[in-house]
């Protein structure tokens, strides 16, 4: 969507604009996996520039809680390079199309170790200059709950409960103050004479 | 009469008074400079949400259902004291009371089993969790009181 966007307004202008300005590299904020699931980080740029043959996608991951970035993927003159001594060796997939400006790259078979920071920095030749964008990634082992979803959930069951009884016991006795006027007489013939005769009192 | 009347509402709303404090202030545990549970956790440096899990979220309903069935029983001792027919029992009130007595016992012994899961070595009990210890009997007494109370003119 982003790169129709991009070249449609390219080709609006007609000039490519002599100065380059910055590329501008698109990721997502935040991410949240399962342990053990896939994930795939998408990672693409806008550039005033027509996408060159040279252009280059490069991600580098830098653990929770650690000040060193390691260099993960990197895709240059028209081959992509994937992790094979670091942390994601065979659980790394390119997935991307850098035709269409995008550089995504696929996880497989996440691991809680796998919590960090991962930053696509793209390069459009000669549109380099640009900001590397970051996207932060949280494995959890299991869907954490919502505050205050089970507290709800009890407290409603409970006075539901609460109210069904109430609303029993009047329909109950209800019933029973009706029954009472016709199980006064025996079962079988009177008890339709008694009905016609209720009926004639209250017309 | 009237002194008997005065005395178990008395008992009731010191009950009633327990269960608030015990649920309302969040010191069901406390440490060297934090305190926790059941709504927040504050150190001294700032205070956050506590933990969402189950067994957290299952005593804070508990706590808040007896602050209810508290005030029900409260509202129908004064619905039943003139509704009810002389020599007549104050069951629907008592039963009221009882059951929110079992709420706080229940959402003690919770936190008191599960506790250890999320909350660190070194932490004891707050008061919160002492006065929601002493609502339970006293709410349970209060109960019974009425139950066994019979009206009189």
């Amino acid at each position: 969507m982003l790169t129709f966007l991009a070249l449609t307004s390219v080709a609006l202008l007609g000039i490519v604009p002599e100065q380059s300005q910055a590329i501008a590299i698109y990721t997502g904020w935040e991410r949240h996996a399962l342990v053990g699931s896939d994930i795939r980080l998408s990672c693409s740029f806008f550039s005033w520039r027509w996408t060159s043959e040279d252009v280059t996608f490069s991600w580098t991951y830098r653990p929770d809680g650690s000040r060193d970035s390691i260099s993960i993927f990197h895709y240059t003159g028209g081959a992509a390079y994937v992790d094979n001594k670091g942390p994601f060796r065979d659980r790394l997939e390119f997935v991307g199309n850098p035709g269409r400006r995008d550089g995504s790259i696929l996880l497989k078979n996440l691991e809680l170790n796998d919590n960090g920071t991962f930053t696509c920095d793209a390069k459009n030749p000669p549109d380099i200059v640009g900001r590397p964008s970051s996207v932060r990634l949280l494995v959890f082992e299991k869907v954490p709950i919502q505050a205050g979803v089970i507290t709800g959930a009890i407290i409603g069951v409970v006075l539901g409960l609460l109210v069904l009884i109430v609303v029993i016991y009047y329909l109950m006795r209800f019933l029973v103050a009706r029954r009472v006027f016709s199980l006064s007489v025996s079962k079988h013939g009177k008890k339709k004479k008694e009905g016609s005769q209720q009926r004639q009192i209250k017309v | 009469m009237l002194l008997l009347l005065l005395g178990i509402i008395f008992l009731h709303l010191a009950a009633l008074v327990l269960l608030f404090v015990s649920t309302i202030v969040s010191v069901w545990t406390t440490g060297e400079s934090t305190t926790s549970d059941l709504w927040i956790n504050c150190t001294t440096s700032g205070c956050i949400p506590a933990s969402t899990g189950e067994w957290i979220q299952s005593v804070q309903a508990v706590m808040i259902l007896s602050i209810i069935f508290s005030c029900l029983s409260l509202f129908l001792f004064f619905c039943q004291l003139f509704t009810l027919q002389k020599g007549g029992r104050f069951f629907l009130t008592g039963t009221f009371q009882i059951l929110a007595s079992l709420f706080v016992m229940s959402g003690a012994i919770i936190y008191t089993v599960m506790s250890p899961e999320w909350v660190p070595e070194g932490n004891s009990f707050g008061y919160s969790y002492i006065l929601a210890w002493v609502a339970f009997p006293l709410a349970l007494i209060s109960g019974l009181i009425y139950v066994i109370l019979r009206k009189r003119e």
